[in-house]
């Protein structure tokens, strides 16, 4: 899909210029883009490391596994399919803890895991059963206490507080988050 | 107290910004006190820090380029002139509309988007923090969909992309409400 957007955004930017009569304007964003990205990179690399060296302290003082137990009771109330099964609800909390927690790459193949341990008892074969359906948009959603990507970024842009806009970070995903649960409730109803 | 208020910046701001050291402060005593090797642990994590950053690297490159491009025609002055009014009706800012579009497709992309929209208006202002909520406080819809499903072997999505889709829109409300109410 990438594929796709990338050469979309390239063709619409060059003929976009033309008509606008900014073509010299657009071979110097070219070049000075992928300067200013390795800029952005290096910049914002220093955050993301401090955030993953602490995220590693917390997993190894068992902070994730913990997170992880508390989270299973809700978790079990809005995937009914599988509230009995410790198998898949392990699977399912640790991904939304690593979610939480911004461990990006340990999510995916947490999440992976738990899906294909839901496939196993799912009677609908090659359609996904409600509990499936409410895991897949739980994680369309972002719940994360610290998103340190967005800091990094807004503080490589020389923001005076790159994590001042945390508690709307918070307060915007949490409503969005119930807002994503109660329209798969209410969708896996009628299809 | 009173030079508390006289900074100019107002408790949800304060609550975010103490958020980053309290987390840290919490995490180190607890491994203290579960006598993790903290030093050492950091470290380890922070090598895999530098490996993440590294592998986003070659995409964000790619994309910035192509959003600088798409900046540089004029391309996102055209979109905000078009639906501009339309969006300032329900509270969203013109400016951050092309975020918004780009944030359920691709997580490099949006993240393209957001620090040209950072550099372009400023980090602290109100287009610069909306953005920044905009961006946080969701995922890529499209491709957790198509990992997860793949993966497990299904083919049918049924009601996810409307219920992920709903919710990314009602989010992006969310976002811009959340900035100019708290």
């Amino acid at each position: 899909m990438l594929n796709y957007i990338w050469f979309g955004m390239i063709v619409i930017s060059v003929i976009c210029a033309v008509l606008t009569g900014r073509t010299e304007d657009l071979s110097k964003a070219a070049v000075g883009g992928a300067d200013k990205a390795i800029q952005l990179i290096i910049s914002m690399a220093g955050v993301m490391c401090l955030w993953t060296g602490i995220l590693k302290i917390a997993e190894k003082s068992g902070i994730t596994n913990a997170i992880a137990r508390l989270l299973t009771p809700v978790l079990s109330l809005i995937m009914p399919e599988y509230k009995n099964d410790p198998d898949v609800m392990g699977a399912v909390s640790a991904n939304v803890t690593a979610n939480i927690l911004g461990l990006g790459n340990a999510a995916t193949p947490l999440g992976l895991k738990a899906m294909q341990r839901m496939q196993r008892h799912n009677t609908l074969n090659t359609s996904p059963n409600n509990s499936m359906v409410m895991f897949v948009v739980i994680n369309t959603a972002s719940l994360q206490i610290i998103p340190s990507t967005i800091g990094a970024l807004r503080q490589a842009a020389g923001s005076q507080q790159p994590f001042s806009v945390l508690p709307y970070i918070w307060v915007t995903s949490v409503l969005t988050l119930i807002t994503g649960v109660m329209l798969a409730k209410i969708f896996s109803v009628r299809s | 107290m009173l030079k508390f208020f006289q900074c100019g910046v107002d408790i949800t701001d304060k609550i975010g910004i103490y958020a980053v050291p309290a987390v840290i402060v919490i995490v180190v005593l607890i491994g203290a006190f579960k006598k993790v090797e903290l030093f050492g642990s950091f470290t380890e994590g922070a090598k895999e820090g530098v490996g993440s950053v590294m592998s986003i690297a070659p995409s964000l490159i790619g994309l910035i380029v192509a959003v600088t491009m798409l900046e540089a025609s004029g391309f996102f002055d055209v979109i905000t002139r078009l639906l501009g009014p339309a969006c300032s009706t329900v509270g969203i800012p013109p400016e951050v509309l092309p975020l918004g579009l780009m944030r359920p497709v691709t997580g490099s992309g949006s993240f393209a988007m957001l620090s040209s929209i950072l550099e372009k208006y400023g980090p602290d202002s109100i287009i610069g923090k909306t953005a920044s909520v905009m961006a946080g406080s969701t995922e890529t819809t499209f491709y957790a969909i198509t990992v997860y499903y793949g993966a497990a072997g299904i083919k049918k999505t049924r009601h996810t992309v409307p219920a992920a889709l709903c919710a990314d829109m009602a989010g992006m409300l969310i976002a811009c409400l959340s900035v100019k109410m708290l």
